[in-house]
């Protein structure tokens, strides 16, 4: 048996079975990782020692059989989010070697569960970019194509997934940084709605619009991910208070969708530079949709247009603010030469911070000051409401909207590093759904003629993350994609 | 050109709060640095805040004792600055939403009598931490423990005038915290700290001058002196024929003046928003009527009270009043007490006179509230006179007995037998028959003469009351 294709599902059903043990499965997965992540860059910390001693107690727990439905199972954590014990780097060099005393609230519950960490995946610096080059450490290369980027800012989860280096992983979305690598690596990722996931434990990028949520092989694996993580948390403030139903209840073999109805945007349609093959495969994916019985409504979401730059002025703003905390007194990195405060702090953080985020903080500081607040946070926090707006008339008229997840597929390395406004147009179709706090789902649909994976995505309103993953599920099921996964 | 003074009060007061505002950590003071501390006040990365609603039912007290309008929602933001003493890079701060508006007090001055000072605004925020400089090696620390600390900061409107009067407020809302128990209002330790906005115009007009802020300002006595310095300086300047420079003072108490400290053009951007880790505030009318059943009665409501229910002077009954500790060891006092004029007097003179003298409070008095009781009831009953009464509370302080064993053990009880005082009397008129003599012819300050050799006889322990009458009429 090829262990390394196990999906969480099938793990957990071998697992629990006792036909296979967490120490072999995390053992061939570290093999798989050793043999080719020099190649694909995946992760920036992998901790052998760390994870065959979680595995071996995963073990001794199903022995026991009082096993929770993660236990040994092999789990890879964008480096975004802290690990206690474990070095947390955010892709930065800020935080030097820095070691979190305490871990995030959703690594907590996979530790409770006996999950098995197998390490710390690559990332944009502080969740800032789109393709997983603005890392401090290393380039990240898409399992497709290894010239191509695996998308981003959790490219390294995605990437990890895609290469089955792990069974499935925890991205974080502030404006589709799990939903666009998975489009491009060709896997499953979900953004919850905001506030079904704590926060504490991921550094901030932009408060208001960050999520954690899943990256896995298949849609299933996904809602299996969201039992575990999704809950209030009394440590984070702006968690929700909701109940949380059992998402695996979505899904039903050979259900029909007949009586949903989807809701494609027409402005979306509208954008400029949607690559051909990415237009072909949203056709192909809503007859496979219409041929499951859900009727497709044209709908509109008239502030669509103002989103992108809405989104670039409010993310920085509190990306801004998030940053000031990195000033190298009181751990990370710091400048030892300077000979005042001011020098150490103007040193350490022009050394620390790479070029895209120095680029935020400065358009965020620049945004926040006195005499400019009210022109740029001011007016871009009515437009966020409008956008709130906008969805919330569609889902009157549909249970979700669907619509492509980037208007390209996966692009070369440094193709757009020179030009970040056509960095930034890319995230047109997911950071409305961040603005809003609505979930956002992509599910593979196929594939460019250059072979590179293409997603579609289904967004539904706040907390109906059930629906989302019933049409993903229907739609996963009657594609049935033969080639889901690289040859590395 | 006569000039009149603009003052404005900003207090930060610390709330009594068991655990920081936005996380666990102990707020007890004078722990060894950076002991008071967890991820979260140190800033560490993806740690989040966590509003602490305690502080804020304490701040809904702060607000219904000065009359504010209390803010269904309120919000927070983000005040930022790099300094190291502000691990976040910002200080969680209510900027444009405060939790309560629109209050007022009421204060009264010598000089100006009684006057109202409206209350702009009270917020809520956390205090910063402490650079400590080691001097030897040339370096700062910093130390957390205050970090995160939850504050309100009380700013007056623009109504003050004097210094006295900006003394008077700041007495006046001290004690109004210390009451309703949400501050322990102990200046040395920064738990009660004033800045003051100081502004002069020609008298009639309008329009405010331009202001210094005098920082630094950490005793009632050193707010009034800065006030003055700065009064003066700034008129000299006007006079002078040059102007003010908006600035930021801080008040030496050692040399008795202000210093510039720093510019406008040095003031921040705080670059203020919305803290997007914090919901808004929403305080229902249930949470405000629940706060306001455990409000206990206000100094002004109490003083009232002393003067109606006690008969005491205004004076008496604002000096009994003017701090909670000792109007409870008053009411404490006089329980089962006939003559209450009198237990004020012994209070505010004896006792109090006692506490100054041993630099202590009320709390920390060696003679407890039933002790001091009982002393009262004794003169009350005549069964010791004042003067002994005066011994006997020395003795008590010093020895911590009761009044009763004091008394017993040194034989102090008033002789008030008539017919026994009737014959020292006679005896002591009869061994001085030069003095009566003199005393007969006109000489009646001599009567002290008598009354001091009867109580010399009988040690002390003479009822003047019926001693008094006994010499008139015999001599
Ligand atoms: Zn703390």
């Amino acid at each position: 048996m090829d262990l390394h294709t196990l999906t969480m599902a099938q793990a957990q059903d071998l697992l629990s079975r006792g036909e296979i043990c967490s120490v072999e499965l995390t053992q061939a997965l570290l093999d798989r990782i050793d043999l080719y992540d020099d190649r694909i860059g995946a992760f920036i910390t992998v901790d052998k020692s760390c994870a065959l001693a979680q595995a071996k107690a995963a073990d001794e727990r199903i022995a026991k059989g009082d096993n929770a439905p993660f236990t040994g199972i092999p789990i890879a954590l964008k480096d975004l989010l802290c690990t206690k014990g474990i070095k947390t780097t955010c892709g930065s060099k800020i935080l030097g070697d820095f070691v979190p005393q305490y871990d995030a609230t959703v690594v907590a519950k996979l530790k409770k569960d006996n999950a098995v960490v197998l390490g710390k995946t690559n990332l944009d610096e502080f969740g800032m970019g789109s393709s997983t080059e603005n890392s401090a450490f290393k380039i990240t290369r898409n399992p497709w194509s290894e010239d191509h980027v695996p998308g981003g800012s959790s490219g390294g989860s995605a990437a990890a997934v895609a290469a089955q280096f792990c069974c499935g992983a925890l991205g974080t979305d502030t404006g589709g940084s799990i939903r666009q690598p998975a489009s491009h690596c060709g896997v499953v990722g979900l953004k919850p709605t905001y506030g079904r996931v704590s926060r504490f434990g991921l550094v901030s990028y932009a408060s208001s619009l960050d999520q954690i949520g899943p990256i896995t092989r298949d849609v299933r694996d996904a809602a299996m991910m969201m039992n575990l993580i999704c809950s209030h948390d009394p440590k984070d403030s702006t968690s929700a208070g909701v109940q949380v139903p059992d998402f695996t209840k979505a899904l039903k073999e050979n259900q029909s969708l007949e009586g949903m109805k989807a809701g494609i945007p027409r402005e979306y349609l509208e954008v400029e530079g949607i690559d051909p093959g990415v237009r072909s495969i949203f056709e192909q994916a809503r007859k496979v949709l219409e041929n499951l019985g859900v009727e497709i409504v044209e709908i509109s979401l008239p502030h669509t247009q103002y989103a992108v730059a809405a989104y670039y002025i409010l993310a920085p703003c509190e990306a801004s603010s998030n940053l000031a905390r990195f000033d190298g007194v009181r751990y990370g990195a710091r400048d030892s030469d300077s000979q005042d405060l001011l020098e150490m702090y103007k040193k350490t953080r022009s050394q620390g911070f790479g070029p895209e985020v120095q680029r935020r903080i400065i358009i965020g500081t620049y945004a926040l000051s006195a005499g400019y607040y009210d022109a740029y946070y001011g007016r871009a926090s009515q437009v966020r409401t409008l956008i709130t707006k906008d969805f919330s008339k569609a889902f009157d008229q549909c249970d979700f909207i669907l619509s492509p997840v980037a208007p390209t597929p996966a692009f070369k390395i440094g193709e757009n590093t020179k030009d970040p406004l056509t960095m930034y147009l890319s995230d047109i179709f997911t950071l409305s759904a961040n603005m809003a706090g609505i979930p956002g789902l992509c599910v593979p649909a196929g594939f460019s003629p250059k072979g590179l994976p293409v997603g579609i995505q289904m967004m539904a309103k706040r907390f109906d993350e059930m629906s989302l993953l019933r049409a993903g599920f229907g739609f996963e099921r009657a594609l049935d994609l033969k080639t889901s996964f690289p040859v590395l | 050109m006569e000039l009149e003074p603009v003052i404005g009060l900003e207090v930060h007061a610390q709330l009594k709060t068991k655990t920081k505002i936005f996380c666990n950590c102990s707020t007890q003071f004078g722990r060894s640095p950076n002991e008071n501390t967890c991820p979260v006040c140190t800033g560490m990365p993806g740690v989040l805040p966590v509003l602490n609603f305690q502080a804020v039912t304490f701040a809904i007290k702060a607000a219904l004792a000065t009359g504010c309008k209390i803010a269904r929602e309120s919000r927070f933001d983000r005040k930022n600055y790099f300094y190291p003493d502000l691990p976040k890079g910002y200080q969680i701060s209510q900027y444009a939403a405060p939790i309560a508006e629109h209050g007022h007090l009421d204060i009264e001055t010598q000089k100006n009598g009684a006057k109202t000072i409206g209350i702009t605004r009270i917020h809520m925020e956390e205090d910063a931490g402490k650079l400590i400089h080691d001097p030897v090696r040339a370096r700062s620390m910093v130390d957390l423990n205050r970090t995160g600390v939850p504050l309100i900061e009380i700013v007056s409107e623009p109504d003050i005038r004097t210094a006295e009067e900006a003394g008077a407020y700041l007495r006046k809302l001290h004690t109004l915290l210390k009451y309703i128990d949400v501050c322990d209002g102990n200046m040395e330790e920064g738990s009660f700290r004033c800045d003051a906005n100081i502004s002069l115009r020609p008298r009639g007009q309008e329009k405010f001058g331009t202001r210094t802020e005098l920082k630094n300002l950490n005793s009632f006595k050193n707010v009034e002196k800065a006030i003055r310095y700065e009064i003066d300086r700034q008129a000299y300047v006007l006079e002078e024929g040059k102007s003010i420079i908006q600035e930021t003072r801080l008040w030496d108490p050692n040399k008795n003046k202000t210093a510039s400290m720093r510019g406008k053009e040095d003031a921040h951007d705080y670059r203020y928003f919305p803290d997007p880790d914090l919901p808004p505030l929403i305080v229902d009318e249930t949470w405000i009527q629940s706060v306001a059943k455990l409000m206990p009665e206000l100094p002004d409501q109490k003083m009232v009270r002393f003067i109606e229910q006690f008969q005491l002077s205004v004076y008496d009954a604002t000096v009994l009043t003017s701090n909670l500790d000792l109007a409870d060891y008053f009411e404490e006092t006089i329980k089962g007490l006939s003559d209450i004029k009198q237990a004020a007097n012994w209070t505010m003179t004896t006792l109090l006179g006692m506490l100054n003298a041993k630099g202590l409070n009320i709390t920390q008095s060696p003679v407890t509230a039933t002790a001091f009781s009982t002393l009262l009831k004794l003169i009350e009953k005549k069964a010791i006179n004042a003067k002994t009464a005066k011994n006997v509370f020395e003795q008590m302080v010093s020895s911590c007995k009761t009044p009763e064993t004091i008394v017993k053990e040194n034989g102090l009880e008033q002789v008030s037998d008539h017919s026994q005082l009737e014959e020292l009397v006679d005896k002591i008129i009869l061994e001085n028959p030069d003095e009566a003599a003199a005393y007969r012819g006109g000489k009646t300050k001599l009567f002290s003469f008598f009354m001091g050799q009867v109580m010399k006889n009988t040690r002390g322990k003479a009822d003047p009351k019926i001693v008094t009458p006994l010499i008139k009429s015999k001599l």
